[in-house]
């Protein structure tokens, strides 16, 4: 398997205050990698690092070869990295049809053209409920429909590598089960999938290998069946009731 | 006052303030994408004026040469003052911004005042010096084009917005400005486009009203802030609201000076206050609720 996306010994700052303190992972292409940690850990700095919101003060970070270091969001999209953002960040006055095609944006005037609407049948293909509420505003979607909007929206950027943040967040265990199903299905079509999320179980239960993060540091990674084996995690992610599983 | 009489300021109201509402239309768009008040806008309204009136009356070019020079000119100047005065401060807070509008709005003046004289310059109507009587009023044939390039004005950034995806780009920039980003939508260069856009509607309404109102190097404070007012009054951010306020300043301040005893007639200017004191009492959020997302 290639390598798809590499941090090394990467520190990202707020101002002063120092949230990754030399964070190291990588993605192969074709896997879902899973990015635990409590509140705080830096999950979510570790995502908006790589998608090109925040500039790392040092270290690398590395696409498909290439270092991105110091790459534009924008510029990103196009190379192939697209996040689905903590919180969903919808355009919520904007009809879900235009959200949806407001997500190919970066791909130019001809694949507008040609390509977006047979991408677009496909997103709501996978998600029909989107498809029956194009014409609504995006706002006034349920939490679970807003989580596939924006991962539609993302969806139409085509990326090689997409950025999931704790896109369960929220939802009812039945909603949440069908995003994760639909991780599965995406990673199936050749898609990457880097997963950040709270939930530890379920996470793992979809991941090929994880990493566990502690206050700005990766402090474990392993397969999912050695993480969910692992003492620590299960102590700290899982809870106890995983052991009656 | 008689019913012609009343009709009269009504039709000049409606004229002037179809100025004051692309004006107003202008303020919205760069609020919308930048959170900028921007006080030069009437500079661009007095530029859109003046040069319209060197292509027209003293190059004599065609008119709808000279119209769409004046405007595409002036949105390009906005572009390259957006490039060096507004981007370089993009990191810094709201407030500062919008004090280097003020000191735009000081070097613009001064320099159309060094290139066009103090004096007002005349400007021919479009089509002839006819007017229609209406009602007993005279309604003169260059309203009709103020209010008619006004109306296809405000359709086209409506359609604009609604109908394409730059416009929904544009829109999605001052909904949520990062996750714009993320869909690779470069938030600098929609900011650029509604400084064009907005530089260029207001220069087409300093043109249009160049042969009702005289064009002069000094007549952009006045411009912005009735403009200003209108934009407030259709709730900051609204453009169809803006359009709206724009409007009703320009009719409420000619009906006031007709309905004014003599002697106060003077005091046209303050009434667009006095109006903009009264919305911002009973209905301080504007008069169409604020909707900062809409672009029209
Ligand atoms: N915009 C910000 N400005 C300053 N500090 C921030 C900002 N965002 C996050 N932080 C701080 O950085 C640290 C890591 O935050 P981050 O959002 O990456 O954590 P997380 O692992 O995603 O947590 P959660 O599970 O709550 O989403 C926290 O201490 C947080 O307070
Ligand atoms: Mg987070």
């Amino acid at each position: 398997m290639s390598l798809l996306l590499t941090l090394s010994g990467v520190n990202t700052f707020y101002d002063r205050l120092h949230v990754l303190k030399g964070a190291s992972l990588h993605v192969n292409e074709g896997e879902i990698v899973a990015l635990l940690g409590a509140n705080g850990a830096g999950k979510t700095t570790t995502l908006r690092t790589v998608c090109g919101l925040l500039r790392p003060a040092s270290g690398q970070v590395s696409f498909a070869g290439q270092s991105i270091v110091g790459r534009s969001p924008e510029a990103l999209v196009r190379l192939g990295i697209t996040q689905v953002p903590e919180g969903r960040q919808i355009f919520g006055p904007l009809s879900v049809q235009d959200n949806l095609l407001l997500g190919a944006y970066g791909r130019g005037r001809r694949a507008q053209r040609t390509e977006v609407p047979g991408d677009l049948a496909r997103v709501f293909e996978l998600f029909p409920v989107l498809a029956e509420r194009r014409h609504e505003r995006g706002g006034s979607l349920s939490g679970g429909q807003q989580q596939m909007l924006a991962m539609g929206r993302a969806l139409m950027a085509r990326p090689r590598l997409l950025l999931l943040d704790e896109p369960c967040l929220g939802l009812a265990p039945l909603v949440a089960r069908q995003i994760m199903e639909t991780i599965v299905a995406l990673r199936a079509q050749g898609t990457t999938i880097l997963l950040v999320e709270q939930n530890a179980r379920a996470a793992l239960r979809i991941a090929d290998r994880g990493y566990v993060m502690e206050t700005g540091k990766v402090v474990l990674e392993g397969t999912s069946e050695e993480l969910v084996r692992n003492k620590d995690v299960r102590r700290a992610y899982l809870g106890k009731d995983y052991d009656e599983v | 006052m008689t019913a012609s009489a009343l009709l009269q300021f009504l039709l000049t109201g409606i004229t002037v303030g179809s100025a004051y509402a692309l004006v107003a239309l202008g303020f919205t768009l760069i609020y919308n994408a930048t959170g900028i008040i921007n006080f030069a806008q009437g500079e661009f309204v007095v530029l859109g004026g003046l040069l319209f009136f060197t292509f027209a009356e003293v190059l004599h070019w065609p008119l709808a040469v000279a119209l769409a020079a004046a405007v595409i000119i002036v949105a390009l100047i906005a572009v390259i003052v957006e490039r060096l005065a507004i981007r370089p401060l993009m990191d810094h807070p709201v407030l500062s911004r919008i004090i280097i509008t003020i000191g735009l709005s000081v070097i613009l003046r001064g320099s159309a005042k060094l290139i066009w004289g103090v004096d007002a310059h005349s400007v021919r109507p479009f089509s002839g010096d006819a007017s229609l009587m209406i009602g007993g009023a005279a309604l003169q044939v260059q309203y009709l084009w103020v209010m008619g390039l006004t109306a296809l004005a405000v359709i086209a950034v409506r359609l604009f917005f609604d109908k394409t995806i730059t416009g929904k780009a544009m829109q999605a920039c001052a909904i949520n400005a990062e996750a714009a980003r993320l869909v690779g939508i470069s938030v600098p260069r929609m900011v650029q486009a509604s400084f064009a856009l907005s530089a260029g509607i207001s220069a087409l309404a300093g043109a249009v009203i160049a042969p009702v109102t005289f064009a002069s190097y000094d007549a952009g404070i006045v411009l912005g802030v009735k403009g200003f007012c209108g934009a407030i009054i259709g709730g900051l951010g609204n453009g169809l609201g803006a359009v709206l306020g724009g409007v009703l300043v320009g009719v409420l301040e000619n009906l006031g000076v007709g309905l004014a005893p003599t002697g106060f007639a003077g005091l046209q200017d303050a009434f667009a206050f006095l109006i903009l004191l009264l919305v911002l009492f009973l209905r301080p959020q504007g008069l169409l609720s604020r909707q900062r997302t809409e672009g029209v």
